[in-house]
């Protein structure tokens, strides 16, 4: 398990997970999942198993949190302890408290926050697998259920990362490829907008790595975007079948 | 936030900065004047004050001996905190570190180590047993805007003017001797943050100005001229053409503040 391996990236140019540079990993997307909340989607990106709920917009609590203006969204990222190789603990971590932040603000920019003046809306994930872009799939998924909840969007958020293994830019890096690989650029994407809302990096690319590495992906988004998009309408769609059958 | 003085002041520096004018009377492009004064702390290994503009923040480092992580036994460990202390501004509150300070701990922290500007590898005492752990405290004392780059640039100055205890070991003790050797450091990252107001860029963000943009993106650059950590904040967002301008500007106000610092 902790034997590091000499190369991420095989003569043939394949990963160690048997992907070409370019190739996502497998995703399956579900909206609705949770009775409970207003709205909730489900997302296996990869060995990623990450579930999504939104509840409101309603009154904020506590109230001297509440803006005249506009909604506030609060958003909490949060990993299971046994989501990892290691037993993680279940307090937040600086990490979980800096996603949870960088979560938010890739949402906020898709909703109209001025329509929904002293109301909240909070935000939970919880990641119960992780294997690397956890950050990406839970905003994918969190859009999701942001979509489910019945919110006005201005588009979709949908977020891939992409990074350098090797001396390769390639996308959607798994846990392996996160650590041992010398760069992660996670970016998330209003897709019709052509509107990034978020970015990171850490590691070191050149500046033509790094444009390489944000067009892939953004590539790799517009992909998922169409998944996405599927999976609301699938829920809808299994909607409309039951009540044809009444 | 969003209360009525911001918002007429947002339609004013918008309309400087379509302009390409500021409220201060900078340029777009340019930076606050900037001080940095090393040696400050008597007691420290390494410390530095920066001032930008009226932003005011010190760095303070202490080098200790501990144990490494489990997957890097042949390395030094490097932790960054950040305190944005209630003195430097009426919106900062005493308690535990919020969202804010916690990533601001991590832009830096980020900035350093992905630049691998400290030589962890020369903080080694006892492989899995015993290294150097290099604390970098990062003290905000005045809130003037744009605290990631002044908070950046503080830490580095401090490394560079941190000096390690020698030691030797004796019958696997860990025995401390007089004097001191320069922190090893392999990189001097400059971290350059950008703010978008109503669509342009501008450098160096100011308290006012960061009242009312709508975002910020932060790019850490090392000695060789690339990118090793970046950031995106705020709740608006960026169109790809003005993510490839903000590094273009990142990478020329880096060349430029490296050029002034000697670094």
């Amino acid at each position: 398990m902790n034997e590091k391996p000499e190369k991420l990236i095989d003569k043939k140019g394949l990963r160690l997970d048997g992907r070409k540079a370019d190739e996502l990993r497998p995703l399956k997307l579900e909206v609705g999942v949770l009775a409970n909340a207003d709205g909730s989607a489900y997302i296996e990106h990869g060995k990623n198993k990450i579930l999504a709920a939104v509840f409101g917009p309603k009154e904020m609590h506590p109230k001297h949190l509440s803006l005249p203006d506009r909604m506030v969204i609060r958003c909490r990222y949060h990993m299971a302890p046994f989501s990892v190789q290691e037993r993680k603990s279940p307090a937040p971590s600086r990490r979980e408290v800096e996603l949870s932040k960088v979560i938010r603000e890739s949402l906020e920019a898709s909703l109209f926050v001025e329509l929904y003046p002293r109301t909240g809306i909070d935000v939970f994930i919880e990641v119960l697998q992780a294997d690397g872009g956890t950050r990406c799939a839970s905003i994918t998924a969190a859009s999701l259920a942001i979509a489910d909840a019945g919110i006005p969007m201005r588009d979709l958020v949908v977020a891939c990362a992409a990074g350098k293994v090797d001396d390769t830019v390639v996308l959607d890096l798994f846990d392996v490829e996160d650590k041992l690989g010398a760069a992660d650029v996670p970016v998330a994407l209003m897709p019709n907008l052509n509107a990034v809302t978020l970015l990171q990096m850490d590691g070191i690319l050149t500046p033509e790595e790094f444009e390489k590495a944000v067009s892939m992906a953004m590539e790799g988004c517009k992909q998922i975007y169409v998944m996405q998009k599927e999976a609301l309408k699938t829920k809808y769609m299994a909607i409309k079948e039951e009540v044809e059958e009444e | 936030m969003s209360s009525l003085v911001t918002r007429v002041k947002l339609k004013q520096i918008e309309q400087l900065v379509a302009k390409g004018k500021r409220l201060d009377g900078r340029g777009i492009l340019d930076y606050r004047e900037l001080k940095i004064e090393q040696g400050v702390i008597e007691k420290a290994e390494g410390s530095a004050r920066v001032l930008l503009g009226k932003t005011e923040v010190l760095v303070g480092i202490k080098v200790e001996t501990g144990t490494p992580f489990p997957d890097t036994p042949n390395e030094g460990v490097q932790t960054v905190n950040a305190e944005l202390v209630p003195l430097a501004s009426p919106s900062f509150e005493p308690g535990p570190p919020d969202e804010n300070s916690i990533e601001l701990a991590r832009i830096v922290d980020r900035g350093i180590r992905e630049s691998k500007a400290i030589d962890t590898a020369k903080l080694c005492i006892e492989p899995g047993k015993k290294v150097f752990v290099v604390f970098i405290d990062v003290y905000v004392l005045n809130h003037d805007g744009n605290l990631i780059d002044a908070s950046a640039l503080a830490a580095v100055a401090a490394l560079l003017n941190t000096k390690m205890p020698n030691y030797e070991v004796e019958d696997g003790e860990v025995k401390i001797k007089s004097g001191y050797t320069p922190l090893p450091l392999k990189s001097h990252p400059i971290t350059v943050t950008l703010g978008k107001i109503n669509g342009s860029l501008i450098v160096d963000p100011w308290l006012e100005e960061e009242q009312v943009m709508d975002s910020r993106i932060s790019m850490a650059i090392n000695d060789e001229g690339n990118i090793c950590a970046i950031q995106k904040g705020g709740s608006g967002y960026f169109a790809p053409q003005q993510i490839l301008e903000a590094k273009n500007i990142a990478m020329e106000k880096a060349t430029e503040l490296r050029k002034k610092l000697g670094w």
